[in-house]
């Protein structure tokens, strides 16, 4: 199948993708650019394991093609936080036990990070249904939540004192 | 003379040991997306392999064309039964003792069959391929229901075995039928059942499901040619037993098969056994040479890797008119599908299903199950549970409720009655295990009034008559389970799987500068071993957990153990672990008494260091001593500070639990509400209570999956109907609750620190508890059973049957 250039922005880097017109984005960040923090659970949007941030939208990237992202700006979980410097949300999973296999977890924390974008105050409620596009099959949800409430806390009380 | 020494609690403290909650040492990789699971695996050269599957339950395969596939750019070689017969491995053997095609050999016997396994240059590639190879089927007549199987013309499944009359677990008496097992005594059983005053019977069916990791299994095979080694990364829960089947059945020598099990996104008894994309992807790297990988998709997963459950257990339960319960009598049809794949122990064809006596003090039993060939999906593994334990107490659990009806008696006050009272234990079993230690009434009574009992009850009996008075839509059920497990398989003496004895390992190496790596037989899914039995090794050799590395997984490198399922790694190999400490701390004496000149026995063991006994001043730290194990001659003692532990345990571990559900249930919608979760957990000493409270969420939010929602359905022509997460539930965050939870410790009088493993426990007393919450809520309408799973439909047409209506 003759290939197309795809050009996106992915975690503030640019980059021009060679690729089949029917590529999933998912599968060109995973084996054409090495981001395997994304992961494939489902392939038909119902697990979030390959939920990417898309133009300030949370994508699944698993039902999108590479090829739709043209001009797009990406963020994977790699671009969140760094070994250095955490994320508050990936301190506070660490925190509250909000993972055990680690499959789920880069999507939940992709997710989870534009929620908070889009409502930095949630209840509890809220961040159920905000995260119900991401199943997790070990933690039973329950420190997940906690840990995005904790996180939502301290992202809240980083902004007043800056 | 030594500085002075830190209090106790502090040196304690410091390093993190048992009981303490500390914070796992994976998360830094898996929360930074860095984790390094099979599919993330990149290597140059490497082909992906996918498979022609069957679009039929039951058919002959007439012709398998593959030169259109052969045609297309990408695509590298295309495997049959033909090709893999000259090597002997167009079938396999099962961990149950049957066999198993890995690619259709003249027909295919389930939906979604391996039929040709297509090597190309990617995905996609493979993709193109196995929509060009053409396959010509013939239909047979199907058999879903396992009822029907030994009919006057039913239709013959296993042709292979059609003539045998003796199978891998005694006598078969006809082509589809592949065991009878039994335990108990049958003639006393009858005698009491006939004799009582009072006798209940009911048939309670656990549904097929499907433990569903949210990694789907895969590998990528390596044969490496030039040096003749064969290298095997995958989702393998025990990948030392793997890499023994493998070179049994390949012939490949063993030390020349390397198994790696990388990240694993999840197992629950999914990952357990030796599915064909595993000989495929093996077979395809020797015939190109390079490594080929093979990742099942989601729908591959649901419809052909192993299921687990669907037993039919027909139930009689005898009583005293007060409560006392004499006897227990279950008979058990178990649909296993095309193949026997079930992941038991050799010698319990049926797992640990005589745990099915529970938490009772049953004088009588007895049980027979029969294994049963039908035009399904092959498996029967142990999701999250120790083989048939959840199937086991869901029947008592639902048995007891059923009973409790027919006796017009409470059912929490049933069961108290009849629990096996602590000074009982050691408790024997009327079917044969001997229950290690308990105390029931303790964690029930403290669950009781946890929950209100008594004022739920009041409540729940106001809201029925409301709801006749027409003010109220929601009934309130209020689901009791108290469950007994039986875990850490297990005693060599009468566990092994495929011959291979079920112990496990652990070797400790401590470094000259006083740090340690250690390694196991077993292999971490998200339970956080690199976590705890650091925790278990720093309380024993007074190193602190954070200077411990864990290693599993590697067999190159590990020692030989069996795995992690069946909630085995705490109990096996955690007391492995202890046991390699205890060495490393033995040699650790002699060399402190050397260096303090004093006799071996003159010094004592505290926290972290040896102490002359009497001069608390004059001592040897841990990481002292290790440096001179390495750097001082010292007459006698070799050199170095390693131990190795191979555990076989001496009987099984038998934890406990009192779950209540307060559920709402609307009965116009039949939607429910879980308005309450009380689950209080007896699983021994309690390594880390951050990741045993994890524990007891997850499993219960599996338990929830189950009992409401979550099956494996076939319809007439045995097509699968829930082959996607569009129709296979998963609760989301909204459907699930907050649970709370609760403990006692009741320590394991032989495990070298109490402990008994806990990860199976929420999905064994959490779906009767799901479940007994729902009858709970229809039993004053005269409900005495149904059939999970307990979707909004079936609920809404349990009212309905029921009359609430009209």
């Amino acid at each position: 199948m003759e290939k197309m250039h795809v050009k996106m922005k992915v975690n503030g880097k640019d980059v021009d993708l060679l690729t089949e017109p029917r590529t999933l984005l998912i599968h060109a960040l995973r084996e054409e650019l090495g981001l395997t923090g994304p992961h494939v659970g489902c392939s038909s949007s119902h697990c979030g394991a390959c939920t990417v941030d898309m133009n300030g939208m949370s994508v699944k990237s698993c039902t999108v093609f590479a090829a739709q992202a043209e001009g797009a700006d990406i963020t994977t979980i790699e671009g969140l936080g760094s070994p250095d410097e955490l994320h508050v949300l990936q301190e506070m999973f660490k925190e509250h036990h909000g993972l055990q296999c680690g499959y789920c977890t880069p999507g939940m924390i992709t997710r989870a990070h534009r929620l908070l974008q889009e409502n930095p105050n949630p209840t509890e409620e809220e961040v159920r249904f905000g995260i119900a596009g991401n199943l997790c099959r070990c933690t039973g949800y329950q420190n997940i939540v906690k840990a995005i409430l904790e996180a939502a806390a301290k992202m809240n009380e980083m902004k007043e004192s800056a | 003379m030594n500085e002075a020494t830190p209090p106790k609690e502090e040196r304690t403290a410091a390093l993190s040991g048992l009981g303490t909650s500390r914070k796992r040492v994976e998360d830094a990789r898996f929360t930074q997306g860095k984790g390094n699971y099979v599919d993330d695996l990149k290597m140059a050269g490497m082909l992906f392999g996918d498979f022609v599957r069957s679009p039929y339950a039951h058919a002959r395969v007439k012709s398998i064309n593959i030169e259109k596939a052969m045609a297309l750019p990408g695509v590298h070689a295309v495997l049959t039964a033909a090709d893999l017969e000259p090597l002997g491995l167009h079938w396999m053997p099962t961990l149950a003792g049957d066999k198993q095609m890995v690619l259709a050999d003249g027909k295919v016997l389930f939906q979604a069959q391996e039929v040709a396994f297509v090597v190309a240059d990617d995905r996609y590639a493979a993709a193109d391929g196995v929509a060009a190879v053409e396959v010509e089927y013939e239909e047979l007549p199907v058999l879903v229901d396992p009822f029907k199987a030994e009919a006057d013309g039913a239709p013959v499944l296993r042709e292979d075995i059609a003539d045998q009359k003796e199978g891998a677990h005694g006598p078969r008496r006809h082509p589809n039928h592949i065991f009878t097992w039994e335990s108990g005594d049958r003639e006393a059983t009858e005698a009491v059942l006939a004799e009582a005053e009072v006798v209940a019977e009911e048939m309670i069916y656990y549904h097929r499901t499907h433990p569903c990791p949210l990694e789907p299994c895969g590998c990528v095979a390596s044969m490496d040619k030039v040096n003749g080694k064969l290298t095997v990364w995958g989702t393998f829960q025990a990948p030392h037993a793997v890499r023994t089947v493998a070179s049994l059945i390949s012939g490949i020598a063993e030390h020349n098969i390397r198994i790696i099990s990388p990240d694993i996104g999840g197992g629950f008894g999914n990952k357990v056994g030796v599915y064909p994309g595993y000989i495929c992807s093996i077979v395809a790297s020797i015939v190109t040479g390079v490594p080929v990988k093979w990742i099942e998709d989601r729908s591959d997963n649901l419809m052909a890797t192993a299921f687990a459950r669907d037993y039919w257990m027909m139930g009689r339960i005898s009583a005293t008119k007060d409560g006392k319960i004499t006897g227990l009598h279950c008979h058990t049809t178990a649909d296993h599908g095309a193949f026997d794949a079930c992941a038991d122990p050799t010698k319990f064809p049926a797992g640990f299903m005589n745990i099915c006596t529970g938490s009772y003090d049953i004088p009588t039993a007895y049980l027979a199950v029969d294994g049963i060939y039908t035009n399904k999906a092959p498996g029967g593994v142990a999701y999250r549970c120790s083989f048939r334990v959840t199937e086991a107490a869901y029947f008592i659990e639902r048995m007891i409720e059923v009973l409790a009806i027919k006796l017009g008696m409470d059912a929490a006050e049933l069961r108290a009655k009849n629990f096996i009272k602590k000074d009982q234990f050691p408790y024997q079993s009327a079917l044969g295990w001997e229950y290690d230690s308990g105390d029931y009434h303790t964690g029930w009574d403290k669950a009781l009034k946890a929950v209100g009992y008594d004022a739920l009850r009041k409540e729940q009996a106001e809201r029925v008559e409301a709801f006749k008075r027409g003010e109220t839509r929601t009934l309130l059920g209020i689901g009791l389970s108290h469950f007994t497990e039986i875990v850490g398989a297990g005693p060599v003496k009468n566990c092994d799987i495929l011959g291979l004895g079920m112990f496990d390992s652990c070797e400790i190496r401590i470094h000259p500068t006083g740090s340690a790596i250690a390694r196991l037989g077993t292999i971490s899914q998200g339970q956080g071993h690199a976590t705890t039995f650091a925790q278990i090794l720093a309380s024993e050799i007074g190193i602190p957990a954070e200077d411990i590395t864990l290693e599993e997984g590697d067999t190159d490198t590990a020692p030989y153990g069996l795995g992690t399922y069946g909630s085995r790694s705490t109990p096996v190999a955690g007391a492995a672990t202890a046991m390699a400490g205890r060495k490393i701390r033995a040699k650790a004496q002699m060399i402190a008494a050397y260096l303090l000149e004093v006799h071996d026995n003159d010094v004592e063991w505290d926290v972290d260091r040896f102490v002359v006994k009497g001069s608390p001043e004059r001592f040897k730290t841990m990481k002292e001593i290790a440096f001179a194990s390495y750097n001082q001659a010292i007459p006698g003692v070799e050199p170095g500070l390693e131990a190795v532990s191979y555990y076989d345990p001496p009987n099984m571990t038998y934890p406990f639990g009192s779950y209540i559900c307060v559920m709402e249930i609307n009965v116009d919608t039949g939607t429910t509400e879980i308005r309450q979760f009380y689950a209080l957990d007896d699983c021994g000493t309690r390594i880390n209570p951050m990741i045993i409270e994890g524990q007891v969420h997850g499993g219960l939010t599996e338990a929830l999956a189950i009992a409401m929602g979550q099956e494996i359905a076939y319809d007439e022509q045995g097509n699968v109907t829930t082959g996607t997460l569009m129709d296979f539930f998963i609760p989301t965050a909204v459907e699930t609750p907050n649970y709370q939870t609760d403990f006692t410790v009741t320590p394991s009088p032989h495990h070298p620190i109490g402990a008994k493993g806990v990860g199976e426990s929420p999905n064994v007393g959490g779906v009767p508890a799901f479940s007994n919450a729902v009858h709970d809520a229809f039993k004053a309408f005269g409900l005495t059973q149904s059939h999970m799973p307990h979707d909004h439909w079936r609920i809404w047409k349990t009212a309905d049957t029921l009359g609430l209506h009209d």
